[in-house]
């Protein structure tokens, strides 16, 4: 796969703004322009693409108040976009509960063929779940999962204990022949059941490397402001330690910050999720982060191959079966120097 | 360093209701024994993280760290302090301080170097402190129903304007305030801004016609009307200062953070009305301690760094501040009520 040209720096240096000095600049050369609307890297869809009979998807989403959330929105849209057989409806994103339940039901009055919802609380709306699937409108379930399984037809998301995992192998290898190798954690918001499950993997995979210890973890709240203060105590509280894992590349900005201000370039990093400015400083390599692991934004494009195709009564090309399948668990890959060319295009922002 | 004698009580003369006899001197003393407690509290808070964490506690890149950790929120408690002295509150500060950091680091305003990033800062700043101040002095709002209001709509602006993304600052002399080289005789240019808000804040609260109407205004805004302040006037003025405070922790945090996010200063205004309050602020008006507030700000600094330190959890951090914000109070009336 050919490696996609910087064209975020060489904007950069066209719209005149300090290119220069954003080499200095821990993360890279991201400036704010606006080049990423592209959709994912990966153009083949789940399920088998012939043109069918139309299919109307409700699209029903939280606030998109950070980036993997727009790229989310953005995944959706624009594979949506690359069907002719395809009508999405799309609702405003909202993290109020009873909002997002008045949309769905909204969409359910509509009578769109199939649902796509990830909600802001899957337990709090499982019940419009539900009620979809009794009125006859299967539903996508995207990420966030609902509490009953009769809520949706088919689940597709992340893996935050595989994310966990990921990190911790990773880290496990790099530091396996370093004699008490000592690792921290800056986790993410600490009240979400999905912080707790990546740092079950971590604390799991690491287990097999009885060599390394986890000396600290302190749980910041996935934003820029709370990884850059987090961080600094963190690095002000652990004189020496040879690898971190940060669960989410947009407090990693942040966290980056801190370290940079700190003085500090005496351990490894590995992040979480998949943001552009931290695929733009694994490539570059001129800093402690080596590695991301994946919580990929591009779950939302098949959400919608997986919508179409329950819509069209196809199974999912290349499997066996003849429906689509009832659960679809990512694989959280780790994306470092080698592989990061590959991957550069689904970063969000 | 404090000073010993009190900020005087209401300039109108009718705002204290218990000192009839020794005047200043039992005043004095109180206002001495708030400021002693919050000193013993952070002396008793530095004793801890002492023997907890010698090494990395009492260290000088700790003693910057806590000081550039609390100089954000810092500038907004002054701020705020002025707001609630006078009787009102600013539940919008944290949204300002998000609003005003977007703003100033898109790509527009980076392109303008240093000088577009603070202006920008600023003039945001100061602007919903103006809408603020209208709002609240000429539309007749009450303070929490206009700042609450300030706070939905900046926050949804400043959602507007990122996408929701973060934006990352590429100008190198804002950035390079952040790093270790700028630091003036190992204090943190941060530290020093933080520094000079707090000396004006207490000249112009302890020192100013504008001070003392402040404290008129919060404790009896209708006698001060009668002794002919223009009320409305200092209101107005009021929100603008806690808008400029916004505008400056703003500047202060992209510094610090080296992006704008919508998310920025979530929760600015429980932090700063809290550290108010420890510092003894009366939430009703007309008492107002710039002394105080800071020390309620490193008070609640210091407490997250020694927990960061000993590597406890966060559940643990908010449990531990509220019991301080709740012990702190209950000091501070027991003080108040016994001298």
């Amino acid at each position: 796969m050919p490696e996609p040209t910087p064209v975020t720096s060489r904007r950069g240096l066209l719209f005149g703004t300090a290119a220069v000095s954003a080499g200095a600049l821990l993360v890279g050369c991201t400036s704010n322009d606006t080049t990423s609307e592209k959709p994912a890297a990966n153009d083949r869809s789940a399920a088998d693409d012939k043109p069918g009979k139309h299919v109307t998807i409700g699209f029903a989403g939280p606030q998109a108040d950070h980036g993997w959330l727009n790229a989310i929105n953005d995944n959706a849209k624009s594979r949506a976009k690359k069907y002719g057989d395809v009508t999405l409806e799309i609702t405003e994103g909202s993290n109020d509960t009873a909002a997002q339940i008045g949309q769905i039901e909204t969409l359910i009055n509509k009578k769109v063929d199939v649902l796509v919802v990830l909600p802001a609380d899957g337990k709090a709306l499982t019940q419009v779940g539900l009620k979809a699937m009794r009125a006859g409108i299967p539903v996508v379930n995207l990420d966030r999962i609902f509490n009953s399984p009769q809520a949706y037809r088919c689940w597709i998301g992340g893996d935050n204990y595989g994310m966990g995992l990921s990190a911790g192998r990773y880290i496990g290898e790099k530091l396996k022949d370093k004699p008490n190798a000592r690792v921290v954690e800056l986790a993410g918001l600490d009240n979400l059941e999905l912080t707790k499950q990546r740092t079950q993997g971590f604390d799991a995979a690491l287990k097999n490397y009885p060599n390394i210890r986890k000396v600290a973890r302190q749980a910041a709240e996935f934003t820029v402001e709370s990884g850059q203060s987090k961080m600094a105590q963190l690095l002000q509280a652990q004189s020496r330690f040879d690898a971190l894992w940060n669960h989410d590349d947009d407090q990693g900005v942040g966290a980056l910050r801190a370290i940079k201000q700190a003085g500090r370039d005496d351990f490894l990093m590995v992040g979480g999720a998949g943001a552009l400015s931290a695929f733009q400083a694994i490539k570059a390599d001129d800093g402690v982060l080596k590695a991301t692991v994946l919580y990929p934004p591009t779950m939302a494009a098949s959400a919608i191959d997986l919508a179409r195709a329950l819509g069209q009564g196809k199974g999912v090309g290349g499997l066996a079966e003849f429906e689509i399948p009832a659960s679809l668990t990512l694989y959280s890959a780790v994306v470092d120097k080698d592989n990061v060319g590959q991957y550069m295009s689904t970063g969000f922002r | 360093m404090t000073q010993p004698v009190s900020p005087p009580r209401g300039g109108t003369g009718q705002a204290s209701p218990v000192s009839e006899l020794p005047a200043w001197r039992s005043l004095a003393a109180r206002a001495d024994v708030r400021t002693l407690s919050l000193l013993g509290v952070l002396a008793a808070l530095v004793v801890i993280g002492g023997i907890t964490k010698p090494d990395e506690f009492l260290d000088t890149r700790n003693l910057q760290l806590v000081l550039t950790q609390a100089s954000v929120i810092g500038v907004v408690t002054v701020g705020m302090t002025f707001v609630i002295t006078s009787g009102g509150i600013d539940l919008s500060v944290g949204a300002i301080v998000a609003l005003a950091s977007v703003w100033a680091t898109t790509v527009a305003t980076q392109e303008y170097g240093f000088a577009g990033i603070l202006f920008t800062a600023m003039i945001v700043g100061v602007g919903c402190g103006l809408v603020n101040g209208l709002l609240i002095a000429y539309g007749g709002l009450v303070p929490f129903i206009a700042t609450l209001a300030m706070l939905a709509s900046a926050r949804g602006l400043a959602l507007q304007i990122t996408d929701g993304r973060t934006q990352i600052v590429t100008v190198d002399t804002v950035l390079k305030l952040g790093e270790r080289d700028s630091y003036l005789l190992g204090i943190p240019p941060l530290v020093l801004v933080f520094a000079v808000v707090t000396v004006i804040g207490w000249l112009i609260l302890n020192r100013t016609t504008f001070g003392r109407r402040t404290v008129a205004v919060g404790g009896n805004a209708e006698a001060a009307r009668l002794a002919g302040i223009d009320v409305r006037r200092q209101r107005l003025y009021l929100y603008l200062l806690s808008g400029l405070c916004c505008g400056i922790a703003a500047f202060l945090l992209i510094i610090l953070s080296g992006s704008g996010q919508n998310t920025n200063g979530n929760l600015y205004e429980l932090d700063a009305i809290a550290a108010a309050i420890i510092g003894g602020t009366l939430l009703s008006g007309g008492r107002g301690t710039i002394t105080g507030s800071v020390l309620g700000v490193l008070i609640f600094t210091t407490i997250t760094d020694i927990f960061a330190l000993n590597n406890l959890q966060s559940d643990v951090q908010q449990i531990a501040k509220g019991a301080i914000i709740v012990a702190a109070v209950l000091v501070q009336r027991r003080t108040a009520s016994t001298t």
